[in-house]
C-alpha cells in the first residue's frame, strides 16, 4: 500500500513526531511504500538542524534526515515554516521546503494519509 | 487515461481559536481545491464553532477568518457540512451559521449543510483520503 504522512506537531513537545516515525519504520518493515511525509503547523519544527538535544537523547532532525537519505520525500509546508521562521538554510540534508499542492498531490496519489497530532 | 476523480473531505473538530489549526487547515482547503480532487468539509465537535457567525476576533490581536468562509463556494469548495449534534449541543442553530457564498442563478445565500452522524459516516466511507484539522 502506498502510505502519506501527515506531522502536525513539534519535536519532543509532543509525542506526534515519535508515533509517526515508529509507524514509518514499521510499515516499511511490513513492505509498505512511504508516498511522502509532509510537515505542517508546528511539525516544521522537526526538520531544523538548529535543534541540539542531550547526546542520551534521540535527534529527531538527524532520524528524519535519514529516512530522506533512504529516498523518502520530506517537505515542509513553505507558508506554515515561513510563519516559523523555518527556511533551507536551516534544514537537514535530504528534506525540501514545498508547498501545499504537495500535500495535495500525496493525498490524491495515497492509498492512505495518515495524520499525526492533536 | 484519465484517472477518476478523488474523494478528499477535511473534519474540523477542534475551537477556531485558541491554537492555528482551524486556520491553517482553512488554506489547506482553499489551495486544495484548485487541484482536480473532490473536496468536502466536515465541522464537527468544537469545530462547528468555526463556522458560527459573528466572530469578533478582535480583542484576541489577531486577524480572525470567519470572513474566509464566505468565499468556500466561490473557491468552488460547494459540499460543507455540519454536524447536527455538535452544533445543537452548543446550543447553536442553522441560523447561527456563517454564509460561504450564493446561489449563482437564485442568489440565495448558500450555508453549510447540516447534516446527521450517520450521514457523515456514509461520506466518509466514500472518501479516498480524510484529512483532520
Amino acid at each position: 500500500m502506498k502510505i502519506a504522512v501527515c506531522i502536525y506537531e513539534g519535536p519532543y513537545n509532543h509525542e506526534a513526531s515519535d508515533s509517526a516515525y515508529n509507524f514509518i519504520k514499521a510499515a516499511i518493515d511490513r513492505g509498505h511504500e512511504i508516498q511522502g511525509i509532509f510537515f505542517y503547523h508546528d511539525g516544521v519544527y522537526n526538520v531544523t538542524k538548529l535543534m541540539e538535544p542531550p547526546q542520551d537523547d534521540r535527534h529527531i532532525a538527524n532520524r528524519w534526515s535519514e529516512l530522506g537519505a533512504k529516498g523518502i520525500d520530506i517537505v515542509v509546508c513553505i507558508a506554515a515554516a515561513k510563519r516559523r521562521g523555518i527556511v533551507d538554510e536551516v534544514l537537514v540534508p535530504n528534506v525540501r521546503i514545498s508547498g501545499l499542492g504537495q500535500l495535495t498531490m500525496m493525498a490524491i496519489q495515497a492509498d492512505r494519509m495518515v495524520v499525526f497530532g492533536d | 487515461m484519465a484517472e477518476e476523480v478523488k474523494k478528499i473531505m477535511f473534519t474540523v473538530r477542534k475551537p477556531p481559536h485558541g491554537s492555528i489549526y482551524v486556520y491553517e487547515g482553512l488554506e489547506v482547503k482553499l489551495i486544495m481545491a484548485a487541484y482536480d480532487a473532490d473536496i468536502s468539509v466536515v465541522f464537527m465537535d468544537d469545530g462547528v464553532f468555526a463556522v458560527k457567525r459573528g466572530q469578533d476576533t478582535k480583542e484576541l490581536g489577531i486577524k480572525g477568518f470567519e470572513a474566509t468562509y464566505g468565499a468556500l463556494v466561490d473557491y468552488e469548495i460547494q459540499k460543507v457540512f455540519v454536524d447536527r449534534h455538535s452544533m445543537e449541543s452548543r446550543g447553536m442553530t442553522e441560523d447561527d451559521l456563517v454564509i460561504i457564498g450564493e446561489d449563482e442563478d437564485t442568489e440565495e445565500p448558500i450555508r453549510p449543510q447540516v447534516v446527521d452522524a450517520q450521514e457523515i459516516a456514509a461520506m466518509m466511507a466514500e472518501q479516498h483520503n480524510i484529512l483532520s484539522f
